[in-house]
This record gives structure tokens, sequence and C-alpha cells, in this order.
């Protein structure tokens, strides 16, 4: 079977099934991953910051908050806290207009923060393909843990 | 106004939009049948509030490879504009607009000649805007993105995302030849939001 995540959202998915989100454009789409029990999740966040929006009851939205969610869901789901990985994809650049709107750097302001969030909640990140300016769907095996993304016109990769 | 959020705008203010997308869409019509030199015809425009998990399937799916304009909106409100037609609709557009002498790819000929078309048909929706509030709105030159519908969407959802949980879109059918599905979604920021709902007088 294949878990759907959507935009702003979130789910968990375990060995043989895969979990995928498609069309990822500036938003992130973060897995954490237990080895042992092959117990994964999957966030769609789209903006860096819940505190800074006062719209913020959906947790998945915002990389500080999604991503403890998916701690708490995958935990729930048997993952051991200490053995969780996590790999992340997105953070693309889609336009590059000539206005002082914050909101064209989102991408990469989504990377940072949630490289942030993953590093004080103390969660090893192992592998990154995030930044450039093109779309991606990213699909993860938590049986291999092998994190699949698909570009239009590019070859793909594997992390 | 503390509570900015999509959801709390009215009924009223969709209404408002469907005006908006209904004269826009009409300017950009008959702008676009000069520019093609051929009859075109439009359906009326829906307004349409969705969830983020809804926006794929409305363009057809996240993966559908589309071309996307994006433009910034300058002058009394600022904010941005993008226009996203299929990537065959818009080859289709580029090749009568280049009496044939498109190459049938995106070269810089071809994405040159869609920047036009997206500026003639936001320039006709913020002519609209500007005559309903009578406020001074232009675009800045555009920027393409030839990619996944998803990836493309997800620069307007994420500037909604700042206010709510929705999408505002105004979906348009034009027609010449063969139909054409645009979506065009314009997203004020934050302070032009208030803007705009005052100089359309539905809050004080």
């Amino acid at each position: 079977m294949v878990v759907k995540v959507g935009m702003a959202d979130l789910n968990v998915c375990a060995s043989p099934d895969s979990i995928i989100t498609m069309g990822l454009g500036s938003c992130i789409g973060v897995i954490l991953w237990d080895p042992v029990s092959k117990v994964c999740g999957m966030v769609h966040i789209m903006l860096p910051d819940s505190t800074a929006i006062s719209q913020n009851t959906n947790r998945a939205k915002f990389a500080d908050t999604g991503i403890e969610e998916l701690l708490e869901k995958v935990l729930l789901s048997g993952a051991t806290r200490s053995r969780l990985v996590a790999k992340i994809a997105g953070g693309a650049q889609m336009f590059s207009v000539n206005t002082n709107s914050p909101t064209l750097r989102i991408g990469e302001r989504n990377a940072e923060a949630t490289k942030a969030k993953l590093k004080e909640l103390n969660i090893k990140l192992v592998a990154e393909d995030t930044g450039d300016k093109y779309g991606r769907t990213v699909e993860f095996f938590p049986a291999t843990g092998e994190y699949h993304i698909r570009a239009i016109g590019r070859e793909g990769k594997i992390i | 106004m503390s509570d900015m959020s999509i959801e709390s705008i009215t009924e009223q203010y969709l209404d408002v939009l469907a005006e908006l997308g209904n004269i826009g869409a009409g300017n950009a019509t008959t702008a676009l049948a000069s520019l093609l030199q051929a009859k075109v015809d439009m359906k009326v425009p829906q307004v349409k509030l969705l969830e983020f998990k809804d926006v794929g399937a409305i363009v057809g799916g996240e993966e559908q490879e589309m071309v996307g304009a994006y433009l910034g909106v300058e002058g009394d409100i600022t904010g941005s504009i993008l226009f996203l037609v299929k990537k065959d609709v818009a080859m289709h557009l580029v090749t009568k607009m280049m009496m044939g002498y498109a190459s049938g790819e995106f070269g810089e000929m071809e994405q040159s000649a869609f920047k036009e078309i997206s500026n003639i048909i936001t320039g006709a929706y913020l002519n609209a805007l500007s005559t309903m509030t009578n406020m001074c709105i232009y675009p800045t030159v555009p920027d393409l993105a030839i990619d996944m519908a998803g990836a493309i969407l997800s620069v307007p959802a994420i500037q909604f995302g700042i206010y709510g949980d929705n999408v505002l879109l105004i979906q348009s059918q034009i027609s010449d030849d063969i139909e054409i599905d645009g979506f065009f979604i314009m997203v004020p920021d934050v302070e032009s939001y208030e803007k705009i709902l005052k100089a359309l007088g539905l809050i004080q």
C-alpha cells in the first residue's frame, strides 16, 4: 500500500508499505524513520515557524510543530526514539521575481527551520535533497530506508 | 484587523471576487482575441475556496505538468499573482501567437511569448480590480516555471498558509479552437488585503 500525504498533512507507515507526497515545491517532506522497527512517518510542511503566525492550529503546516507532531505519531506507532533518523527533501525556490517578499525565499527558510528543529530534538539528519528550483515527488520505503525523488526532465535519485 | 483568516471572509467577498473574475476574464478575452487574431469565447469563471489537499486535484493532479507565470503586484497594494495553464495549452497559445513559428519546445522565444500572454491576462484582471477599488495597481515582469502543478502551486499556497488553511483561486475557461482552462491566483500581502476590503466597502 502507498500512504499519501497532502500539503500541510502528515501520516505514518510501516514496512512493507511506502509513503508518498507529490509535487513538492518550496514545501519540505520530512521523514522520521526507525531502521529497526521499520516504522516511519512523513510530514509535508509549508512554513518555517508557527510562532510567527496567528493562524497556527494546523500543526502539520509548520516545521516546528509539524516535526513535533510527527515524532509523537511515529513513537505511538512503535518507533523507538533513540533509533530515529531523518531524511528531508524539497525546499525549492520555484520563482525568482524581483520583489521584497520574504515568501520567495521560503524554501530555503523551510530547510533551515527543519534542520534546526531536528537538531533541537536530537534526531540525526542522514540524507537531504533540498534547494534548487524544481518540483519533486518523494516516496519513502521504510523497509529499506530509501527516499526516492522524482522530478520532471531529470534522473530520479535515491537518498 | 486581528482575524484575517480566509475562512472568516464572507460570502460577500467571494461574490466580489467572482465579479472581479468576470470583468477580468472579459478583458482578458478581448485582449487575447486581438493578440491571437482569432475568435475567443469564455465561460463564466468560477471562484473556488479550496483546502490545501484539494488544490492539486482541481488542476488535474499534483504531478500534472504546467506552466506558471508568477508576477509581483505593486502600486497602492502589494502582493503576487500566479497564472497557471497546462503545458500543452500553454504551447497551443504560444504557437498561435508566434503564428506557427514556435518550435514545439519551451525555448527562450516560446517562454518570452508566454510571458507576454501572461502579462496580458494578469493585466486584464488587475485592471478590473483597479477599476473596482479605485486603486493604482500594476504587475512586475513575470517569471516562468514549467513544472509539476503541486510544486508551482506551493508558492501561492504558502502565501495563503500565512492567513489560514485554504487557497482562493479563479478558474476561467477560455476557448478558441481548443478549450483553455486557466487558473488565476492572486495573493495580496496582509496589509493590502485589508486595503482591498476597505476599498470595496466590505469592512470599515
